[in-house]
């Protein structure tokens, strides 16, 4: 009976050994302090790391007293300049990115309101329909569009048919068509942490607006809108956090006249090896993570709170 | 226009009403919404069907159908991906790859999962927040923080442990919070009243963990198998980052090197090949989730709910 006392005071997790769960979840806490938290931290080394003599590399400085800003410093002045590659390449990123996700935003929100009006066979069916790209990987969904919009590709056959335009050189560099990978690739990302929002609203409160004489454009405005706002918020951050680092999507539908952030760090970190490259590639991650970071911390906030109003 | 005039001319031009209609009033027929939804999904599937579709084209054109054949699967003696040694390579690093971080990052997963659920101290508070921020760093950061230290800590003598080694500590690390994540939810619909009720019936604290709570997760244990072999399946940045040339190409790699430059249907039946492999994994945990839910009594959420919900 002393067990069944424990059990109603303290929680059954009392009475399983002491130090049991902690032991539990020691591996996995483990393996992310040894590869998530020290790989995060090399990246701050590196960048603020040292030139080895000899073999003209970069070389990580792991002590930080000793860290100099070598590497953000090249980075800073790049961006600083009118010439400056960076800065071309972070304008334009910042330009595909914003473009992307204003587009994807006026795509999706339509699609997530149908969707969150749905009942029944139909939702199910649409929803099904609608996370299948989720799964479906990013790159052969990219690389779809690369099959319809070569020179010779389905694209181009129906213009010359219907006559509706010209054939184009869609892969040759063109900053449009990287926008629409980007929001063909990323929108479904969106669309689904709308609906849940869009979805939770309580339809008693449209109808009142609506009872009490609100136009519908005024009771969207001032009812949906809002109430759907931590969704907007939500899927914005998500979709936004993998598009400053997607170098692919570029990669795939254009040329290096549409290289991202994304493709300056591929470039620096792990091709370029020679001289302080790592360090400036380093350098590049830690401001593209600065970027996103205030994202990020949004987004955790964000989840956090819903967890707790879950557990509640 | 304002919302004053908004508000006293409703009937202002047809389409201009009906924009507002669907804007605000769940009741009505949502017409024009429906269009823009089904096109949009329409949108989002279609370009993917070609390019399955393309892969069973009997002749060397990716835009041109000349016919069904597998010629691109298995019958062409030297570009098929049966018979292209670099083609089936690459389909074998990829299973092999998903099949080993699967292996490691469930147990793990699931272990953390119960672990931080039960384990209350201010180090647990930590630890959750640890596990969560991997999910919302940008995939590429991780990836550029996992290549530093392979290079400059992480090694055996002279060798490092790029290729399969790197790529699947890689894999695993961001593999581990969406197990946390799914687990976490259905140790929390679970509750502890089965555990509970096994230890009144006399049940050691051990007995009532691996012969009731175990066996009540085995679900979700199973979707969490599948679901991290389908992230892996699909992976590319991590992938790409941690690989050591040739031998560690996996399919997404695949098409990122050869999706611009391959001339024949064969990418796009790697491309498939990996479409299926993922999407059966997936097809695999939603039936097992759905079976679970019916059992229950039919109140449980359809299994393509819940896929969407930890994708969220």
């Amino acid at each position: 009976m002393k067990r069944r006392r424990q059990a109603s005071e303290g929680g059954i997790e009392r009475l399983y050994p002491r130090g049991f769960w902690k032991a539990l979840a020691a591996p996995g806490v483990g393996w992310l302090l040894l590869l998530f938290v020290i790989p995060f931290y090399a990246i701050f080394s590196t960048a603020a790391g040292k030139l080895d003599p000899i073999f003209n590399t970069a070389v990580p400085e792991w002590n930080p007293v000793y860290w100099q800003p070598d590497g953000f410093g090249f980075v800073f002045e790049n961006l600083a300049s009118d010439e400056g590659v960076f800065r071309l390449v972070f304008l334009r990123t910042l330009g595909y990115v914003l473009s992307a996700v204003a587009l994807c935003l006026a795509l999706g929100y339509p699609v997530a309101y149908y969707m969150s009006r749905l009942r029944g066979r139909l939702r199910n069916l649409f929803l099904l329909l609608m996370i299948l790209p989720f799964w479906v990987s990013y790159l052969m969904r990219i690389y779809a569009w690369v099959n319809l919009l070569q020179d010779d590709g389905l694209v181009n056959k129906i213009l010359s048919i219907t006559g509706f335009m010209e054939p184009q050189a869609w892969l040759d560099g063109r900053g449009s068509t990287v926008v629409l990978g980007l929001v063909y690739g990323y929108v479904p990302f969106l669309v689904l942490p709308l609906f849940a929002a869009l979805e939770r609203i309580d339809k008693n409160l449209v109808e009142a607006a609506l009872d009490l004489g609100a136009s519908p454009l005024r009771t969207f405005l001032r009812i949906t809108l809002p109430l759907s706002k931590q969704g907007v918020l939500a899927g914005t951050a998500i979709i936004m956090l993998p598009m400053f680092g997607d170098f692919y999507t570029a990669g795939l539908l254009g040329t290096p006249r549409n290289s991202m952030i994304g493709s300056l760090v591929n470039f620096y970190l792990t091709e370029a090896t020679v001289g302080p490259a790592q360090a400036r590639g380093a350098a590049l991650v830690i401001i593209l993570t600065v970027i996103v970071s205030v994202l990020t911390i949004y987004y955790v906030v964000n989840t956090a709170r819903a967890t707790r109003e879950a557990r509640a | 226009m304002t919302e004053a005039s908004a508000g006293t001319e409703p009937n202002r031009g047809n389409s201009l009403s009906a924009l507002r209609g669907w804007l605000a009033n769940p009741w009505r027929k949502p017409r024009f919404l429906a269009l823009v939804s089904w096109l949009f999904l329409a949108w989002a599937i279609v370009p993917v069907a070609i390019a399955v579709l393309v892969s069973f084209n009997s002749g060397r054109s990716r835009s041109t159908w000349q016919g069904f054949s597998l010629r691109w699967y298995i019958s062409d003696p030297d570009l098929s991906v049966l018979h292209d040694p670099n083609l089936l390579h690459a389909v074998l690093q990829s299973v092999k790859l998903a099949g080993l971080t699967m292996i490691v990052a469930t147990p793990v997963g699931v272990a953390m999962a119960l672990g931080l659920a039960r384990w209350r101290s201010r180090p647990a508070t930590g630890a959750n927040f640890l596990m969560l921020l991997p999910l919302v760093t940008p995939e590429i950061v991780l990836a550029s923080g996992l290549f530093l230290v392979f290079v400059h800590l992480y090694r055996l003598g002279d060798e490092t442990l790029f290729g399969t080694p790197a790529q699947l500590v890689g894999h695993v690390t961001w593999s581990i919070p969406y197990v946390v994540v799914i687990l976490r939810g259905r140790l929390f619909g679970i509750g502890k009243e089965h555990e509970e009720a096994a230890m009144d019936l006399g049940a050691p604290p051990m007995g009532a963990l691996f012969r009731v709570l175990l066996p009540m997760l085995g679900p979700a244990i199973f979707a969490a198998f599948m679901i991290v072999f389908a992230l892996s399946i699909d992976d590319f940045i991590t992938s790409q980052f941690l690989s050591s040339g040739e031998s560690s190409i996996t399919i997404p790699m695949l098409i990122y090197g050869n999706g611009r430059t391959g001339e024949t249907p064969s990418l796009n039946a790697v491309a498939t090949v990996m479409l299926v492999l993922s999407l059966s994994a997936l097809g695999l945990a939603a039936l097992v989730m759905r079976a679970v839910a019916r059992r229950r009594g039919g109140a449980g959420t359809p299994a393509t709910q819940e896929l969407v919900r930890f994708e969220i």
